[in-house]
């Protein structure tokens, strides 16, 4: 499916600061984007607290709320050995309350407002949000102020979420073959990278993290230094900014903030190849993954130029896989490309089918190197790529529709060590990718060496994929 | 960064399905993108929580779309509009205004201009579905909804979907249980060229050969590679207890048999019976004028004919007796789930019940589910109760995973806050507090363009009149204690639940006694036990 484009083109440039706005926030550091977008004036403004918080501020007065939300810089690739699942744990326990708010009641409380809240954990950070009354937002606020540095456990809390997050792990991954086989894919495909955890962590890690665990990781990094406010709706910068100087801006550093070391992937000397059987699977699925660049790595338009080749290699049904291995060889029920710039410090390029029906595994997979090998020598026509191009950046114009998809693509880009003006050039970058950088960005990453393929296979299956069901 | 894959990056979340208080529910047919990429499958089980909602699958050649649904709001303002219109209805704090547009051609739509983001949202569904597929034929719907972006007019598929990928527009169909849907996105700048060639596919679909077996290989791949999804079996084997061989238990996208025994004839046939203006809801949202959307709409539909083809599905007898199915699968969690006739939504009982289910089991965390399974017991990572109804059946069920040593405790701790409910009703309290959110939290669902034409067809699917907008949230402030704890009586049935067990529960050692039955006074429902059920292939 369609990867969701970010924010709107066009040259960055200084708007307007008031002299009462500088003089409120003389030490702030203010960047404010007027972003003459291809398609819509994103009115983005970009300034840090003096305690070091970022904050993001995008207008939408489409309707009367806002979306608020709080990212921090670390995240499962961050966690130390062996506490797999730490990230996300804490994630959960944020919720069980400070000493102003008693456990359980956060979300209570939002929802007495008409508001709703959630948080998600990924590799890199770990984000909380409300979506609520614009006239609440200093509550929100107070409430998420409060506990970056306030949170209090009891050890029941620890031990009954514990098991909630168990029951995460069983319902989304070890009930589910496809899931089992793409957590042990990415664990293959990542040699030293912690990029290799599966966010949720392992089943063995989780059983045994404990309240001192969750407790040290979050006072070393819940901290406003390594935090990112991102709000966005019916409000103005102004109004953000007074607010976020009341809640947030009162609160002290109590670590220092370290950049993050995570162990780089040595260089690519190995193909990695898996085979999983499951009794529950009926239809063969084919993975490959390539260590690519990410947008925060790559070296001039790389990754814009990758975007665009998985988009024209396989992003929909005019793609040259589809349309060589569906349409004309009848080799494959679905087939395509991807590629992934978002993660902090490494991309992945991705080829995922399925063989149709009666279709051998092996030959659909000959089929597809056969494709891969004559696109990397003649490259991209100059019809698909105006088209590919066309349909990425219009993939923008769509993003804008919504709220929280615009808080999420600036919140992540920040919270993977990227940058505002990057978000906002994409588009513009993306128009200027040629053909020939498609060629060399591609070479670069579609090697063997630099790949892990998977096969997910029906029966023989010797034991039920789930480990973890046994105690 | 910039491409954010969404799916992707909310790789771990705290709960899933946060806003599935829907005041419609369907339970969607489970669909997923077959091609996965790393982390889709675990963000569209949460989506799948949110989906069924509205249960509409969008389909799009190889894949699939999924569209949110939700619902509108307040305060009257009447207005006359130049050529046949009738009332709009306005947020309070803004200029959105849904208005009934009647065109020349008689096609009644709801619109919204906006134009904020220079896009155009259009949503529309005719009224049959899966359940009017010939038995024999089964998925023939489905098929329809993945063939209409497959060729034109005189444009084969290829050239056709250039030409949508050259315009940065998409039109996406699917078929549900008994409405037939379409979404269509388009940019401001390319609308005209946009909905000319969606009226193409809507008039005009060629039907070549070549797409009509390509898509019949790719629908099979997808029956199969959900063909042993946990969720989608337990939902299948829940449906067959509830509504037996009537057709609203059957899956949206049919069975394989089905489709191989499609024929061209039959996807014509189909089109021609079921596009047809009679029955057809069309809504509108975004940059456009009013007048150019009346002309845009007709261009699209005002050709069709008159009379639809498809009859009302009749209701089914829905069992009034408990009843209980284990289904044994080597799994580490069993799944739960449980349910009994709804109320309808024209059922006057119906807000204050759908208050009552928020209470229940509909809210996420402060639910009575929530608290105790997943808060007091950590039993389960989502739990939840939910509404929804067909045209003529209405359906309350509560779900959960569970390890399967706690599956039979979670069972029964469902069931008892089911029966406590039923027995002492809300408290003043929790009643007060769910009408602060389901009040409060209405804007949400309407901060986007295309959201706003996805939850007024909604409205439109379930028979609401455009009245509704204006009416719902005094009509939820105006429970009352005695309203709800009635609706509460009325709406839950647990001796008429019917239960599934997927996964391999530890059963308790007295296994002739059913599992529901420890928890309360109340008729125990019969268990009924199946190792391999010819419900999953």
């Amino acid at each position: 499916m369609r990867a969701f484009p970010a924010g709107s083109g066009g040259k960055p440039s200084a708007s307007p600061t008031s002299a009462l706005t500088l003089l409120l926030f003389a030490l702030a550091f203010i960047l404010a984007f007027m972003a003459p977008a291809l398609a819509l004036d994103v009115k983005l403004h970009h300034f840090r607290l003096d305690n070091g918080l970022e904050v993001v501020v995008i207008e939408d007065h489409r309707a009367p709320v806002v979306t608020h939300m709080v990212w921090y810089r670390v995240g499962a690739a961050d966690e130390p050995a062996g506490k797999t699942g730490l990230a996300h744990f804490l994630e959960h326990l944020m919720f069980k309350g400070t000493k102003k708010i008693a456990p359980g009641e956060f979300s209570k409380i939002i929802k007495r407002h008409g508001g709703e809240d959630n948080a998600f954990t990924s590799r890199d950070y770990t984000a909380y949000y409300q979506r609520i009354a614009k006239e609440h937002l200093g509550m929100v606020m107070a409430m998420e102020a409060d506990r970056m540095q306030n949170l209090q456990l009891s050890e029941r809390d620890v031990k009954t979420e514990l098991e909630v997050i168990k029951e995460e792990r069983r319902e989304r991954t070890e009930n589910d073959p496809r899931a089992l086989f793409g957590e042990r894919l990415v664990a293959a495909h990542f040699v030293a990278h912690p990029y290799r955890r599966p966010v949720v962590g392992w089943m063995a890690d989780v059983q045994r993290l404990t309240l001192a665990d969750v407790m040290a990781f979050y006072r070393r990094h819940y901290t406003p230094a390594n935090a990112i406010l991102v709000v966005v709706g019916d409000v103005t910068a102004e109004e953000v900014k007074k607010l976020a100087k009341e809640h947030y801006g009162r609160l002290k550093n109590t670590v220092e903030v370290k950049p993050r070391w995570r162990t780089p992937e040595p260089p690519p000397l190995t193909a990695r190849r898996l085979k999983m059987h499951d009794a529950r699977v009926r239809l063969p699925v084919f993975q490959r993954l390539y260590v690519a660049p990410s947008y925060r790595t790559a070296k001039g338009n790389e990754a814009h130029a990758l975007d665009v080749f998985a988009e024209a290699l396989g992003g929909g049904t005019t793609s040259v896989l589809y349309r060589r291995l569906i349409v004309e060889e009848k080799l494959a029920a679905y087939v395509g490309a991807w590629y992934s710039g978002d993660d902090r410090d490494h991309g992945t390029f991705g080829i995922y089918a399925a063989p149709a029906p009666g279709v051998e595994p092996e030959k659909l997979e000959a089929r597809i190197d056969a494709v891969l090998r004559e696109v990397l020598v003649n490259g991209i026509d100059e019809k698909r790529l105006k088209r590919t191009k066309t349909a990425l950046v219009s993939s923008a114009i769509y993003a804008l529709d919504s709220q929280f998809m615009l808080a999420r693509i600036f919140g992540s880009a920040l919270a993977t060590d990227n940058t505002i003006e990057s978000v906002l050039q994409w588009d513009e970058r993306i128009e200027k990718v040629t053909a020939k950088d498609i060629l060399s960005a591609a070479r670069a990453v579609i090697k063997p060496a630099n790949s892990t393929t998977g096969w997910l296979l029906p029966a023989p299956a010797p034991k039920t994929a789930a480990q973890g069901a046994r105690k | 960064m910039m491409r954010m894959n969404i799916r992707r990056s909310t790789d771990a979340t705290r709960h899933s399905g946060e806003s599935r208080n829907l005041e419609r529910q369907t339970p969607g047919p489970v669909a997923r993108d077959p091609g996965f990429r790393r982390g889709d499958e675990r963000e569209l089980r949460g989506d799948e929580r949110e989906l069924r909602g509205d249960g509409r699958k969008c389909w799009s050649g190889e894949k699939k779309r999924w569209i949110d649904g939700n619902a509108f709001r307040h305060r009257v303002r009447a207005f006359l509009l130049a050529c046949m219109a009738l009332l709009a209805f306005a947020l309070p704090a803004r200029a959105v205004e849904v208005h009934e547009v009647k065109t020349p051609k008689g096609i009644t739509v709801w619109f919204v201009e906006d134009h904020t983001v220079p896009i155009v949202a259009m949503n529309y569904a005719f009224y049959g579905g899966a359940a009017h597929d010939p038995a024999d034929k089964l998925g023939l719907a489905n098929f329809l909804s993945a063939m209409l972006d497959e060729g034109a007019g005189d444009m084969p598929s290829a050239a056709f979907q250039e030409r949508m990928e050259e315009l940065a527009m998409s039109m996406s169909h699917s078929a549900g249980k008994e409405w037939f849907a379409g979404s269509f996105r388009a940019l401001k700048k390319h609308a005209a060229e946009s909905f000319r060639l969606l009226a193409l596919a809507v008039n005009a679909p060629r039907f070549d050969e070549q797409p009509i077996e390509r898509m019949r290989r790719q629908l099979i791949a997808a029956i199969r590679s959900k063909s042993q999804d946990p969720d989608h079996l337990a939902w299948r084997a829940f449906r067959k207890m509830l509504f037996g061989d009537h057709p609203y238990a059957r899956d949206a996208e049919g069975t394989e048999e089905g489709i191989k025994a499609v024929t061209r004839a039959d996807l014509q046939g189909l089109h021609k019976r079921l596009f047809a203006r009679e029955q057809l809801l069309v809504t509108v949202a975004g940059a456009i004028s009013e007048k150019e959307m009346v002309r845009f709409v007709d261009e699209v539909f005002g050709a069709l004919p008159e009379k639809s083809g498809m009859a009302p599905i009749p209701a089914p007898e829905m069992p009034a007796k408990g009843r209980q199915q284990v289904i044994t699968r080597p799994m580490p969690q069993t799944i739960v789930l449980m349910g009994h006739e709804g109320l309808l939504r024209s059922d006057p009982d119906f807000i204050p019940a759908y208050v009552v289910n928020h209470i229940l089991g509909g809210g996420g965390f402060g639910s009575r589910l929530t608290e105790v399974v997943r808060e007091k017991n950590g039993l389960a990572y989502s739990v939840y109760s939910a509404m929804f109804s067909y045209r003529n059946a209405g359906v309350f069920f509560a779900q959960a995973s569970t390890r399967n040593e706690q599956a039979v405790r979670a069972l029964e701790l469902m069931v008892r806050e089911i029966k406590r409910m039923k027995e002492k009703g809300v408290t003043a309290k929790e009643l007060e507090e769910a009408k602060k959110y389901l009040i409060g939290s209405w804007p949400l669902r309407f901060d986007s363009t295309t959201k706003i034409a996805s939850i007024l067809l909604g409205f439109r699917q379930q028979g609401l009149g455009v009245d509704y907008l204006a009416k719902r949230n005094d009509l939820m402030r105006a429970v009352t204690l005695e309203q709800a704890n009635r609706a509460a009586k009325r709406l839950l049935k647990p001796e008429a639940l019917q239960i599934v067990l997927y996964g391999s529960p530890k059963l308790p050692a007295s296994a002739t006694k059913p599992a529901g039955a420890t928890a309360g006074a109340a008729a125990a429902p019969q268990e009924e036990k199946v190792k391999e059920p010819a419900l999953a292939r």
